[in-house]
């Protein structure tokens, strides 16, 4: 179905909690609404279920306005961080209520497909209390999904399970929106799950839609800073600069060679920010690689990946690096970085220019 | 400050009869005197158990628990002289930070110049100085668990610090600098710290040795390093990692290895024996390479997923079901859904299991 947000904005007393947007979530695709706690999310999804009314704008499905109409008046399903399933219900039927309520026929048989999409299906004569958390989720789901609506909300889903149980879940997720069914909206706080995820990004900061399109596309060409800012785990490093003849001259550091916008460049423009993400510092240098020395403050170990905090002469730093590297606290090390890799930003922090990759634009 | 032997199994089940009725399964572990642990695992694997086994909250319905040799099983907390710090700050809010700090030490009856000096000390670690004499009351959430830790770290003479999950609270953002803080402090005051959690970053960042736990059984005790590179069960090949270890079930012939219906060349003197065995490699070292490639398998891609640092491919192994992950670099062209490419599963990485445990 095709979800239209238009013009819409949300006081609460005198306080803007989402000031006016426009927002049509690409139809019968997953969008990830990302974000920090207080970024807006909740009571963005709360308008498009019906559970609020916005204080200005529409709401429209199909091109029909419901900005009205209550929740139970829609075909919407809702998943939240809490497992919230019928507690004196067993699996089967806490699964199959939805399909009840309609009159369906077929149930116990669709019951069962559903559950074994969702790999709880020897777990059918059980009550939720007898589940683990990860299970609970599971039945939440399936319920959901057994509702069929057009349009599905997750406010966090994954929030409350542990990593791996969540790394599980979310690619069985991700293989159940592809099939299209339904216009997804998914919300997250984490960087790494909306890239997981895939389909459409929209990123939201303190009540404001910042930026929406394809997730990869919003995270390699962030509009701004404070996207930038929201789309990195780890966070982007940012390095005060100034534009020079050849490029843009770090702060206290080194200079980089890059094609500044010509109005930037012909003005030598200071107060500009050059970004780097973690990932685009190494520890070998390749030609044409600015060195960064500095002191390692803590070398974070996640198996895939490590991440080295460093302070060097441009500020705090940290850097992705791949597998298990170990390093002492306080020992010298020397990062390097591409002038092809960084991202500049205005005195307004507004994107000046953003690193070109393979097969992007 | 103590080695601690553990040599024993619990059951919450007065007549266990099975592994299944076991909370841990019989293990055998030491911790030595000063040194950075952490138990890792799923919810329910047993680190919390094992734990309270440590802590003297529980006595394990078999075997001993020893500190310095000396047996310690029927002891309290107290009696072991374990200091403890938990998920959610434990302080007295109507106290100032330096009287909370103190409160341990006092307790102990340390001259008071003695406490002053290392409450000072210790606020001066965990950048509590500036706050010794706030009311404990009116601090923010990260800061009282800054507290909790300092009054876990306090006394020089305990046994062993236990944490159970100490980071919950605090902010994302913050996490780093703490988890610095506690590597820092270990570095400085030598203690033994125990850290029980289910965050492989948690885990792997503040510990020299990182305890495996999967359903009661510890399955891997070793460095970041050995849990990445050689996972002694496919658990942990799974569990650290992300994505995980792929696994392809394997059968080796006279020196050559058939899976997914192929058969690839094994380098000479690997030493496998004959027969079924599971193939492990990391996505991290799965690599792109061409049909020439004796060591790869033809896989059809069924999703190339663009993680920003990483090209995500998970790719279906011709002519079977098998699924297989890898991790590419983002400055190759990406394949796209539906293409047919070979990856290489056979490199210098690569693992190989029987009945889930590695071969050697």
């Amino acid at each position: 179905m095709e979800l239209t947000l238009e013009g819409i904005s949300k006081k609460v007393g005198a306080q803007p909690w989402l000031y006016a947007m426009n927002l049509a979530p690409k139809r019968d695709a997953v969008t990830v609404l990302l974000g920090a706690t207080q970024a807006g999310k909740t009571s963005l999804m709360r308008i498009m279920a019906g559970l609020d009314t916005p204080t200005q704008g529409s709401v429209k499905v199909d091109g029909k306005d419901v900005t009205g109409m209550p929740v139970r008046e829609r075909n919407v399903a809702m998943v939240y961080q809490q497992f919230i399933n019928y507690p004196s219900l067993r699996v089967a039927d806490n699964i199959a209520s939805p399909l009840k309520l309609r009159g369906e026929k077929n149930i116990d048989q669709r019951v069962r497909a559903l559950a074994s999409r969702l790999h709880i299906e020897t777990l059918l004569d059980r009550y939720p209390a007898e589940l683990s958390g990860g299970q609970q989720q599971r039945v939440a789901l399936a319920r959901a999904l057994a509702k069929g609506a057009p349009l599905m909300l997750l406010d966090e889903p994954l929030v409350n399970l542990d990593y791996k149980l969540r790394e599980e879940l979310r690619e069985e997720l991700t293989q159940l929106f592809a099939a299209g069914d339904s216009t997804v909206i998914y919300a997250t706080t984490e960087p790494g799950e909306a890239l997981l995820l895939g389909g459409y990004t929209a990123v939201m900061d303190a009540g404001e839609l910042l930026q929406y399109g394809p997730t990869a596309e919003v995270f390699h060409a962030p509009q701004s800073l404070r996207v930038a800012r929201a789309f990195s785990d780890p966070p982007m490093n940012l390095l005060g600069a100034a534009a020079v003849t050849l490029g843009v001259q770090l702060n206290s550091g080194p200079a980089l060679a890059i094609s500044l916008p010509p109005e930037t460049a012909k003005n030598l423009t200071a107060n500009l920010t050059v970004g780097v993400r973690a990932s685009a510092l190494r520890l070998q240098a390749r030609d044409g690689d600015v060195a960064l020395p500095g002191v390692v403050e803590l070398a974070e170990i996640s198996g895939s990946d490590t991440f080295v905090h460093l302070t060097t002469g441009v500020g705090e730093v940290v850097a992705q690096l791949t597998g298990v590297h170990y390093f002492g606290l306080g020992a010298p090390l020397t990062l390097h970085l591409s002038p092809a890799q960084v991202y500049v930003f205005d005195a307004q922090g507004a994107l000046l220019v953003a690193p070109k990759r393979p097969g992007g634009p | 400050m103590a080695r601690i032997d553990l040599d024993l199994a619990h059951s919450y089940l007065p007549d266990p009869q099975q592994d299944a009725d076991y909370a841990l399964l019989p293990l055998q572990m030491s911790f030595e005197d000063g040194g950075a642990y952490a138990l890792l695992g799923p919810s329910g694997c047993g680190k919390t158990t094992m734990l309270n086994i440590m802590s003297g909250l529980l006595a394990p319905s078999r075997g001993s628990v020893k500190f310095d040799g000396e047996d310690v099983t029927q002891r309290s907390p107290q009696q072991r002289n374990i200091a403890q710090v938990f998920q959610f700050p434990v302080i007295y809010d109507t106290m100032t930070v330096a009287d909370n700090l103190a409160f341990p030490l006092r307790n102990r009856r340390m001259p008071e110049a003695q406490i002053r000096k290392r409450v000072g000390e210790i606020a001066e670690m965990l950048e509590l100085s500036g706050q010794l004499n706030r009311r404990a009351a009116d601090l923010a959430a990260d800061a009282k668990q800054k507290i909790s830790l300092g009054r876990g770290l306090v006394r020089p003479d305990v046994s062993a610090v236990l944490f159970d999950e100490p980071l919950t609270v605090i902010d994302p953002h913050l996490k780093w600098q703490l988890r610095r803080k506690l590597k820092q402090i270990h570095h400085e005051l030598k203690l033994t710290l125990i850290y029980v959690t289910h965050d492989q970053v948690e885990a792997l960042t503040f510990a020299d040795q990182v305890m495996v736990m999967t359903r009661g059984q510890a399955v891997q005790v070793g460095s970041a390093d050995a849990l990445f590179e050689r996972p002694q069960h496919t658990f942990v090949g799974h569990f650290i990692g992300s994505p995980g270890m792929n696994f392809l079930p394997a059968r080796t012939v006279g020196g050559k290895l058939e899976v997914a219906g192929r058969t690839l060349a094994l380098p000479p003197n690997l030493g496998l024996p004959d027969g079924e065995l599971k193939l492990g490699i990391r996505p991290e070292y799965v690599a792109l390479t061409t049909a020439d490639d004796t060591a790869a398998l033809p896989v059809t891609v069924v999703q190339a997923l663009d993680i920003g640092t990483h090209v995500l491919l998970t790719g279906q192994c011709a002519g079977s079901d098998l699924k297989i992950k890898a991790r590419l670099s983002p400055e190759l062209a990406a394949p796209q859904r539906g293409d047919t490419v070979w990856l290489r599963v056979l490199e210098a990485h690569t693992c190989f299991y029987k009945n889930e445990e590695l071969i050697p």
